[in-house]
């Protein structure tokens, strides 16, 4: 008896300790919520009302109406699928040679590789800048895309040959008696069996383009060019009083993160841990 | 980790076939391989070395010179007068020293309300896929979306944080202007930085204490060692190298603390929040100090690696011991 009740008391306490940590994580964003309901003027009232008084569309309005939102969010979306797919075909390709053929040079291709994995970006954004200059590839969104893959493919293609390395050799060998080419192994054998891996690729890739922020905040200028993260910071300058108007603004960029996240979680979950646990 | 079982253990065909044919096979394989294998690596490679390692040297050799930005104009080359102009420069200083106390403040939080949500995840509990979900919210979402929202929840004045402190804590007098001076505006930035961080150790640390074999610590069970106990000695040594890797990315990640600093306070006031990346970015965007930005930039880069360095061949050995 007496464990029994221990063991419902334990249960009970892990709930409640859960339940106080997903308080704190989700609150802010509540918060974020209520406050792009709330009129200008009601935005600085009591911060602990999740619930507005007067609930209003406005600030939604505004920004999809008179803030050339739609175009942002087309800008960001464009570049993010393009970036997507060349970072999914040159990744995979690239781990697929390191994972499965022999050729000179492997090792020390492999090994630079390796280096990218930990060259922080940020470190690298004075010489990419002139390097862009140089390129004519300043001010302008397909300028974005050499630069969010080339970053990118680094750690993509790391995750990618881990996988495809544990693809058993054997499958190969019976593709090849049957005279199938490296091309052919790669579409049609290694590609359909690393769906899970690929999966975490187009996710993070998709997620990381989204959201970047810093490369393109220095080479974009034009109001016309702006991703989605450049027009909320900005917008933000521009509106500092109104909240309301950016988290409104705000909560448009992330729905669609939030919709990738939540229909693909286990992928998440599986891209992480390979990348955090494989040192 | 997620190859389909099916594939799990793969039915050897050795015996099939005869040992002269398979050789042939693999011969002519392999002169096939070595020509596809650069039309493979060739195009990723190119953009990956255009991209990543040019710049990587790049901004040594940009660091040593003082660079002007207008193409004609020369760029002399200076030798270390840009490193020693950094250590000379108390903002550079105190920038190092900033990104310094806001990793030592989100690290060990981070790692430890990390460890503790994941160690309360790790039954089966009905609900806790849900409960990984939403710890794992913050992480998912922007940086940009997430700095301006704690900048309105730390705004002076009625906002949520001094609600909190002030309203329902009572922890100070009257309302704080968070952003007006050095520690409260890093505490902030901080505040943000491991609320954003706590969803990814507490899913890396679950992993791996998934992976922790259940019959193992059904074995320690049976020979009377309680729930803490079992945590100690058949639990953490499984997760030690998930606990060194975390540290280490974590301590790499604090250090390149950016966004946050840039849109939270911008380095303001003054320049009393200024981390590296943020000083770096402000010495060559808006002086178009690009030699000096290269150095920070370097410095940094070789500061933070050399720690992890360190930090790596320690836990190594410790976990040889």
């Amino acid at each position: 008896m007496t464990r029994a009740w221990r063991k419902t008391v334990l249960y009970g306490l892990r709930y409640l300790l859960l339940g106080l940590a997903a308080f704190v994580m989700v609150y802010p964003f509540l918060f974020m919520v209520s406050t792009s309901f709330k009129s200008r003027s009601l935005a600085l009232g009591d911060p602990t009302s999740l619930w507005p008084s007067d609930p209003t569309l406005e600030n939604y309005i505004q920004v999809l109406g008179t803030e050339n939102f739609a175009r942002y969010f087309l800008n960001s979306a464009g570049v993010a699928v393009v970036s997507t797919a060349l970072i999914v075909l040159l990744s995979s390709m690239m781990a697929y040679a390191f994972a499965r053929l022999e050729f000179r040079g492997k090792r020390t291709l492999f090994t630079l590789i390796i280096v990218g994995l930990t060259i922080p970006t940020m470190m690298l954004i004075i010489p990419q800048f002139l390097l862009a200059r140089d390129l004519h590839l300043l001010n302008s969104l397909p300028g974005l895309v050499p630069f969010y893959v080339g970053t990118a493919l680094a750690f993509n293609t790391f995750l990618l040959s881990g996988f495809f390395q544990q693809i058993p050799r054997e499958l190969d060998e019976a593709m090849m008696i049957d005279g199938a080419g490296p091309w052919r192994r790669f579409w049609d054998l290694i590609m359909p069996l690393s769906k899970p891996a690929v999966g975490t690729v187009i996710i993070f890739s998709f997620l990381g383009t989204w959201d970047e922020f810093a490369w393109a905040l220095t080479v974009l200028n034009d109001v016309d060019n702006r991703t989605l993260p450049i027009a909320i910071a900005l917008f933000q300058g521009q509106h500092s009083t109104s909240w309301g108007l950016v988290f409104a603004a705000s909560l448009i960029a992330i729905v669609p993160v939030l919709i990738v996240y939540i229909l693909f979680q286990r992928n998440f979950v599986a891209g992480l841990t390979t990348g955090a646990l494989k040192h | 980790m997620s190859t389909p079982q099916s594939l799990a253990a793969p039915p050897r065909t050795a015996g099939s076939g005869s040992r002269r044919s398979r050789h042939h096979v693999a011969a002519a394989g392999r002169r096939r391989d070595t020509f596809a294998a650069y039309t493979f690596i060739l195009p990723g490679f190119a953009i990956y070395a255009l991209v990543m390692l040019y710049p990587a040297i790049q901004t040594l050799l940009l660091s040593f010179r003082d660079w002007n930005i207008a193409p004609d104009q020369p760029s002399p080359w200076v030798g270390l007068d840009n490193y020693i102009r950094a250590f000379g420069d108390p903002v550079f200083v105190d920038s190092l020293v900033n990104s310094a106390a806001y990793t030592a403040f989100t690290v060990p939080l981070q790692m430890i309300v990390g460890l503790s949500l994941a160690v309360l995840l790790d039954a089966k509990l009905p609900g806790r896929v849900a409960f990984r979900v939403l710890f794992y919210l913050p992480v998912v979402t922007s940086w940009v979306v997430v700095s301006l929202l704690f900048q309105y929840i730390f705004s002076s004045g009625d906002g949520l944080a001094n609600h909190v402190v002030v309203d329902m804590l009572g922890l100070a007098p009257e309302n704080v202007s968070w952003f007006q001076e050095r520690w409260s505006g890093l505490f902030a930035i901080a505040v943000l930085g491991v609320w954003k961080g706590i969803g990814w150790s507490m899913l890396i640390f679950l992993a791996a204490l998934t992976a922790v074999p259940e019959a193992l610590k059904e074995a320690a069970q049976l020979d009377g060692a309680n729930a803490l106990q079992r945590f100690r000695h058949v639990s953490m040594p499984a997760i030690r190298s998930a606990l060194s890797v975390v540290f280490i990315l974590l301590f790499i990640g604090g250090f390149n603390v950016f966004i946050s600093v840039l849109l939270m306070t911008g380095g303001g006031p003054g320049n009393a929040t200024q981390v590296p990346l943020t000083y770096m970015y402000q010495q060559a965007f808006k002086f178009l100090d690009f030699g000096y930005g290269s150095a920070i930039s370097f410095t940094l880069t070789l500061v933070v690696l050399a720690a992890s360095a360190l930090q790596y061949s320690w836990s190594r050995k410790r976990m040889a011991d």
